[in-house]
């Protein structure tokens, strides 16, 4: 996927206001089944996998020992025994390596990454792209997948905050259907846009948000971390940190004025002028017309309203934690 | 793309206008395209001395941060207050309201070593 195809400000507002389609072959598809499945993948993942019912999904955390994020996915329920996992393109082969090597009696794992073209089609109008490309099938309700007819699987996720669904079909259909979700009204996005739209909702980027050094409790993601359901990877470590809070935290920050789009790597500093961390994410803001981004932080700088300061190239821009997500779709279901 | 005939060109892309010994200096409408969507215009302080293929400016889309090189050696004597204020001029009037400093030129035959219109034309392809 390009960094885009037209203008990255175009293609986003195009995902706010109407639909666009990002390509995400790339991504990889894990398969799990087998009697043990769900009890296995609860000591793998953060979430509850038992939560779900067949056709439900949800977002969750492959940890290491350290308690450090290894990847984030979202882990499907596409049958009683059998689990659909979405990961990062980055992290297919990493995380299939980690899995195989905990793998347990009664539990097949499976790599399909290959074997499936996927398209995010997201935005208020995606319902509409959808209905147009396959008349007679219904979409799943929010986070749910269903596999379709002509024998894709579509699930209503995606990564923009937008209302929209993610598509798989067999690799070698790819084109066609990317060409029919355009023609039903869907404009090609790409990653620049891909990347403005989910920051501005303050989701992760596994490699720039996320590290194997850095836990789902910093990275403010507890809500996706069951420390109830028994014992899992990585437990142990974020159990401490919750009763003892994280001493850093993916921080939230906006900048107060006008000033050059924040990057990540750039320097966070205090309203004093020390530095304090350095943004993991930034980005001029579509939607806000304003620097927005997100810092591992000392938490007695992660409040909301604390004034900090972004430096680039040598000056200091005043800013301030705040809130996320930084902006709130008007459509999301 | 337009290519005004009255113009230089580097092959950094940026354009240059000589009037006197006062030389314009903007980024070209192929850059501009390339660039898409200018956010920000980080313009140099008055009276700096640079010279040729120095960074002067900056200007950043929601892509990345471009540094904007000094042509021709010279001297900052004027910087557009309008491209600091709307950096979205550098695209919609490049070779315009778009213009992002004004250099003092050493010696104005040193843009004789900048590419002509057709030149950078044929450059862009």
């Amino acid at each position: 996927m390009p960094v885009q195809y037209t203008a990255i400000i175009e293609e986003h507002t195009a995902v706010r206001t109407a639909c666009g389609i990002f390509d995400i072959s790339h991504m990889g598809q894990l398969i799990v089944t087998g009697a043990n499945a769900a009890s296995w993948l609860n000591r793998l993942l953060t979430n509850d996998v038992a939560d779900l019912g067949v056709g439900q999904g949800q977002y969750t955390l492959m940890l290491n020992e350290r308690g450090g994020v290894i990847d984030d996915l979202i882990a499907y329920r596409s049958g009683e025994t059998a689990f659909f996992l979405v990961v990062n393109a980055s992290m297919i082969d990493e995380d299939f390596t980690w899995l195989e090597g905990h793998l347990d009696q009664g539990v097949t794992l499976t790599n399909e990454s290959d074997r499936w073209a996927a398209m995010a089609v997201q935005g208020p109008k995606a319902v509409e792209v959808f209905s147009k490309v396959f008349p007679t099938e219904v979409l799943p309700p929010r986070n749910g997948i269903a596999a379709m007819a002509e024998g894709g699987i579509v699930c209503r996720t995606g990564y923009t905050g937008e209302d929209g669904f993610e598509f798989f079909g067999p690799a070698g259909e790819g084109i066609a259907y990317w060409d029919h979700f355009v023609a039903a009204g869907a404009k090609p996005c790409a990653l620049g846009s891909r990347d403005t739209l989910r920051l501005e909702m303050g989701y992760p980027l596994n490699g720039n948000d996320l590290s194997p050094d850095r836990s789902p409790i910093e990275a403010g993601l507890g809500f996706f971390c069951d420390l109830d359901k028994g014992d899992f990877m990585g437990r142990e470590t974020l159990a401490q940190q919750k009763a003892n809070g994280p001493e850093l935290k993916l921080t939230a920050i906006r900048y107060l004025d006008k000033g050059p789009p924040p990057r990540a790597h750039y320097p966070v500093a205090s309203a004093d002028g020390v530095v304090i961390g350095e943004l993991s994410s930034g980005a001029l803001s579509p939607s806000l017309m304003a620097g927005i981004g997100m810092a591992y932080l000392p938490a007695e700088f992660a409040t909301i309203g604390t004034q900090l300061q972004i430096e680039v190239r040598g000056k200091f821009f005043p800013a301030v934690v705040v809130k996320k997500p930084f902006y709130k779709p008007a459509h999301s279901i | 793309m337009n290519t005004p005939s009255n113009l230089r060109f580097a092959a950094s892309h940026e354009w240059v206008r000589l009037d006197g010994d006062i030389a314009t200096v903007g980024i070209s409408d192929h850059a501009q395209a390339e660039l898409t969507d200018v956010v920000f215009v980080e313009l140099p302080a008055m009276g700096r001395s640079v010279d040729a293929g120095d960074p002067t400016a900056v200007v950043e889309s929601v892509k990345a941060a471009s540094d904007i090189y000094a042509p021709i050696g010279g001297e900052v004597v004027e910087v557009n207050p309008e491209v600091e204020a709307d950096p979205s001029l550098v695209n919609t009037d490049p070779y315009g309201k778009g213009w992002i400093f004004k250099l003092q030129v050493k010696s104005a035959a040193d843009v004789d070593g900048l590419m002509d219109a057709p030149a950078y034309e044929a450059l862009i392809g």
